[in-house]
């Protein structure tokens, strides 16, 4: 196809691409530079009778011309990546010279908002990663060796956790599990503990957050899983049983092969899925126990009086980086093979 | 019959089937149990004597008169005026998808007969947009839409929601019209067609099975999203899930949980449609992208 013509077809794709991407991409890093005006104080002193005082006050107005003037804020450099609410180096330098263990000093680290919330979204995308890929394969087979007529309404329903909305699904699990709801108060009654709140712990905050994500992420595993099975031929397990191969030994050596791309197709998917973990924390009120990098830079856009536009771009801009950071093994591997097919 | 080499011991069968049993259990049972105790009151769904109270619906009974009450429901949609959400998604929704099919395809077609290398860092640029989060999108947006004048509606979050389906369209309508023959568009522009006539007149009439599956993906993202349209959406504005969200805050403290469970529900219900009526186009659109690697 000429130049020409391809631009001309690409052309609305790639404007809007350009314009709410890779823009705001940019304009999310030129915030980062900046960070809110403080507000204009005004020191008058009033004298009384018993002497005089100093009063400050915030003149409002004033305030209000600087914000419109230059609604960016003032210039910060790279402080607001430093600060305390981000990277926190001072805080971390600190915490290595004081931490008495390597206990303390991850203890420490993980009280600094950012590293809490990567330590969550690290922790829920490589848990929830592996277990959606063995889970999704298990029922995979399953549901393969099902007789045909039923296999129609299973399909149907293991479409349901995913296809659902990610905030609506961790609502309804959220109210299953609450202290008052089906689950919460059958667990109660199990271990005779009526104080028992999967809520109120941080470790099974996080347990309740990882089952709802393979709860979530199962069935797009199944289905691709499910449709490789379909392509794996029967001659080929046919054959292997003529050689006396076992069960087992048939899946290990002719259809694990088969399945193996799709398994590098899934954790890629996975990976980029979650590692922007977000509704499920707002679905299940868990943000005391377990925010994400997504979540806090919602709750600084969320911000009651004050949005934190230079705090939230400075969390962006490094969860951009996280991004990249993991994307990067599979764009040299892209890049390889496709240097190899034309070549 | 099945082939010899796919029957099992009668053990492994078992544990297979159990297996799939308990999952097909944990799908569906959650759905099942909120759609149910919708009906209910706040008192039965929310039971922590004992479970059973919101099948039958003994509370229910005692403070409405009878097992099933639409309480819920009408708290919701009439008194929350669920209903203007539910417009908002419906308008949002049809757009971003018309709007995302109409590009992605001239976009995934052109990107498919190019033969250039640019057209490849084109849809690896593409793959990583993708996985932009979309919150980290948002903090762009909010300040220059607020300098703009144009934060809060409906056609600004179109527009931010059909850019944000753009990677995923295009990966998809690509690896479509791969799979329809070059033979056929070329032949036609040997017959003296352009380009475009050749797209026009060749491809259209065959690609509808692709856009149909590709649709139904950005149905999704669009209907699923939280992040966008919650931070783009003025109060008046707001779709049915950051509506939801909304109900969270306000209905706790006055103890109408049960509106948020009917919206749910509500919400949830044309998903179910969907997956009834499309399960063979999203199972191979699920497919699509990995089995052909």
């Amino acid at each position: 196809m000429p130049h020409k013509t391809f631009l001309w077809f690409i052309l609305p794709s790639l404007a809007a691409m350009v314009l709410f991407i890779a823009l705001p991409i940019f304009s999310v890093f030129v915030q980062s530079l900046y960070v809110e005006h403080d507000q204009v104080l005004i020191t008058t002193e009033n004298c009384g009778p018993f002497g005089c005082k100093q009063e400050t006050t915030v003149d409002v107005e004033a305030t209000q011309i600087l914000k419109d003037q230059a609604p960016l804020g003032k210039f910060n450099g790279f402080q607001t990546y430093s600060n305390r609410s981000h990277l926190a180096f001072a805080e971390l330098t600190q915490a290595w010279s004081t931490a008495t263990n390597a206990r303390d000093f991850f203890g420490q680290i993980l009280n600094l908002p950012f590293y809490k919330a990567l330590a969550f979204t690290l922790t829920y995308t490589f848990v929830v990663t592996p277990f959606v890929i063995v889970i999704g394969l298990g029922i995979a087979l399953g549901v393969n060796a099902l007789p045909a007529k039923i296999k129609g309404p299973t399909i149907f329903v293991s479409l349901l956790p995913m296809i659902v909305t990610p905030l609506i699904g961790s609502l309804i699990l959220f109210w299953m599990i609450d202290a008052q709801g089906i689950l919460g108060a059958t667990l109660q009654r199990l271990f005779n503990d009526n104080a028992l709140s999967l809520k109120a712990s941080p470790s099974l905050t996080w347990v309740m957050l990882f089952v709802y994500g393979v709860w979530h992420s199962a069935p797009f595993s199944f289905i691709v899983f499910y449709a490789g099975l379909q392509s794996v031929p029967s001659e080929t397990l046919e054959a292997a049983m003529i050689d006396g191969a076992s069960r087992w030994q048939r899946v290990r050596y002719v259809v694990i092969p088969y399945l193996t791309p799709l398994v590098t197709f899934i954790t890629l998917m996975q990976l980029m899925d979650n590692f922007r973990v977000f509704e499920p924390i707002v679905g299940f009120s868990a943000s005391a126990n377990a925010t994400s990098l997504s979540w806090i830079i919602f709750n600084d856009l969320r911000g009651q009086d004050s949005q934190l536009f230079g705090s939230a771009a400075a969390t962006s801009m490094l969860t951009i980086l996280g991004v990249a950071i993991l994307l990067t093994p599979v764009l040299i591997r892209t890049w390889r093979e496709f240097n190899s097919k034309t070549v | 019959m099945t082939p010899r080499s796919q029957r099992k011991s009668p053990l492994l069968a078992l544990l297979s089937f159990g297996f799939v049993a308990l999952w097909v259990l944990i799908a569906s049972v959650p759905f099942l149990w909120t759609l149910w105790g919708s009906f209910k009151v706040q008192g039965d769904f929310f039971s922590k004597a004992d479970w059973t109270n919101a099948l039958y619906g003994v509370r229910t009974l005692v403070e409405t008169g009878g097992t099933f009450t639409g309480n819920g429901y009408e708290g919701a949609w009439i008194e929350q005026e669920f209903w203007r959400a539910t417009l908002n998604t419906a308008i949002v929704v049809f757009f971003t998808v018309t709007i995302s099919l109409t590009l992605g395809t001239l976009g995934g077609y052109a990107l498919a007969r190019s033969g250039y290398r640019y057209a490849f860092w084109l849809l690896m640029i593409a793959l990583v947009f993708r996985a932009m989060p979309h919150i980290t999108l948002v903090s762009g947006y909010l300040l220059p839409f607020f300098q703009w004048n144009i934060w809060g509606h409906l056609s600004t979050t179109i527009i931010v929601l059909v850019a944000i389906n753009q990677p995923f369209t295009l990966w998809m309508l690509h690896s479509f019209f791969l799979n329809i023959p070059k033979d056929m568009d070329e032949s036609a522009m040997v017959d003296g067609c352009t380009r475009f006539q050749a797209f026009r007149h060749v491809i259209i009439p065959v690609m509808w099975p692709g856009v149909i599956t590709t649709g139904l993906f950005s149905f999704l993202l669009a209907y699923n999203d939280f992040a966008v349209t919650a931070m783009l959406l003025s109060q008046d504005n707001q779709t049915m899930v950051p509506k939801i969200a909304s109900f969270l805050g306000t209905t706790q403290v006055e103890g109408n949980v049960m509106y948020a469970v009917a919206a749910v529900v509500s919400a949830t219900a044309p998903l179910f449609v969907l997956v009834m009526v499309f399960q063979r186009q999203i199972v191979s659109g699920l497919t699509a992208g990995a089995v052909k690697g």
